[in-house]
């Protein structure tokens, strides 16, 4: 069968010890038996390892933040476009998603498509919405509280008993198990991602994981659940492995039927010792560690631009149970001149 | 008392929960045990296996034995359903 050419911009190169999913989605794509993809990776910093990893990007270009607001993002890729011709963009940030969900008449004018949640989708699933989300889906979630103020905390502590997860809107999770914990997470929090600061009662158990795709009907294209076997001190995954749950796959399908989600998602649940599973968040994207769902027979990557494209897709029904991801560090050796071209003129 | 059925067992005694991720290793008497569980062998069957086939007295054997029962159902590798 001849490939289907197809160039595909993607963020979230930073392979680095708090990985982006940009370098598996993109490893994902170039694994791809049906499409030939050449890869316009994004980057919002200079030293993102996945500006450098050999066979990883075929085109650089840097982009401003999302704080830079929509016009600088636009223009930025207007310019791209203009000389890369993207098919599909790929955003895998958090905190860049409602940038790119908001450009999506923008992005579609310029001939760019995207899969993404949609604005209602995205918003209801926030951490901070979570309780009422559980209760509108009937799915057990933790309870929750959003704290805009230290003051808040005395208010917090007759509500939860501790230990407490302190979370950041889009990324950041501690466990408290004291008052001045609790107020030093919040501090912290606070200043890197800004407010609200979530408070969640803790749920004892298991965690595990689910990365699925959606189709914006209803329909689950495909799921695979894991567990994370060794998970690093800023709580990332450094291994895995695929599990054969049916209790997941089947909340998994509910959300995504209830929702109508769109794209990419990961769920993190807990699994208590009474076999009950709370949803501690969703994801409205692709997780760093997908590429495990690729080698366990789901090539979900691959399926969300064939569904970016319009084009059809068959339900993935099976995956290989006991398939195990290790991450690794590697240091490359790069020529300065293409840290400079980085840096000075922002592609390469 | 029975081993679920998805239980993966290799030849050198490494187990593998499918459902939890969980994976052990078991020493060589442990997975004799544990392949004449799945066998579908009762625990009573097994237990005068064992006696007759090492030196060992009753009540250590019971001792160790029912410890190593335990620790299975701890691990959340019987069926439940099954037990009975």
């Amino acid at each position: 069968m001849k490939k289907i050419k197809v160039t595909v911009a993607v963020t979230g190169l930073n392979n680095t010890d708090n990985p982006g999913p940009g370098v598996p989605v993109i490893r994902a794509l170039r694994d791809s038996e049906f499409f030939d993809v050449r890869i316009i990776g994004l980057a919002y910093e200079n030293l993102e390892p996945g500006i450098y990893m050999p066979g990883i990007a075929d085109r650089i270009y840097m982009i401003p933040y999302p704080s830079d607001g929509v016009e600088a993002l636009l223009e930025r890729l207007a310019y791209i476009n203009s000389r890369e011709k993207i098919n599909v963009l790929i955003p895998n940030f958090d905190a860049e998603l409602y940038t790119f969900m908001k450009s999506g008449r923008q992005l579609d004018a310029m001939g760019i498509k995207t899969f993404l949640p949609g604005l209602a989708g995205y918003e209801e699933r926030h951490k901070a919405n979570l309780p009422a989300f559980g209760k509108k889906y009937d799915l057990l979630v933790p309870d929750s509280v959003e704290l805009l103020s230290v003051g808040d905390i005395g208010r917090l502590i007759e509500k939860f008993s501790f230990p407490m997860v302190v979370k950041g809107k889009f990324y950041d999770a501690y466990i408290a198990r004291n008052k001045e914990q609790l107020a030093s997470f919040y501090s912290r929090i606070a200043a890197k991602w800004g407010l609200p600061v979530i408070v969640q009662e803790f749920v004892s158990g298991t965690e595990v994981n689910v990365v699925a795709l959606g189709d914006g009907l209803g329909n689950t294209v495909g799921a695979v659940p894991i567990k994370k076997q060794y998970i690093t001190d800023k709580g990332k995954a450094w291994g895995g492995i695929t599990l054969d749950d049916k209790n997941m796959l089947d909340l998994t399908h509910k959300i995504i039927t209830e929702t109508k989600w769109r794209g990419g998602m990961e769920l993190e649940l807990i699994r208590t010792s009474a076999n009950d599973y709370y949803l501690i968040e969703i994801n409205p994207r692709i997780p760093a560690w997908v590429y495990l769902a690729v080698g366990a027979g789901q090539n979900l990557p691959e399926a969300l631009v064939k569904l970016a494209l319009g084009l059809e897709v068959r339900p993935f029904t099976t995956y290989e149970v006991g398939k195990m991801f290790v991450r690794y560090s590697y240091d490359l050796i790069v020529d300065i001149d293409k840290y400079e071209r980085i840096s000075t003129k922002g592609e390469n | 008392m029975r081993l679920k059925k998805n239980i993966a067992i290799s030849e050198s005694g490494f187990v593998f929960d499918p459902n939890s991720g969980e994976s052990f290793s078991l020493n060589r008497i442990g997975l004799e045990i544990v392949e004449m569980l799945k066998q579908g062998k009762t625990e009573k069957e097994i237990q005068p296996r064992l006696l007759e086939k090492y030196d060992i007295d009753s009540t250590s054997l019971d001792k160790y034995y029912y410890d190593f029962l335990a620790m299975l159902k701890h691990y959340q590798l019987i069926d439940e359903n099954e037990e009975n």
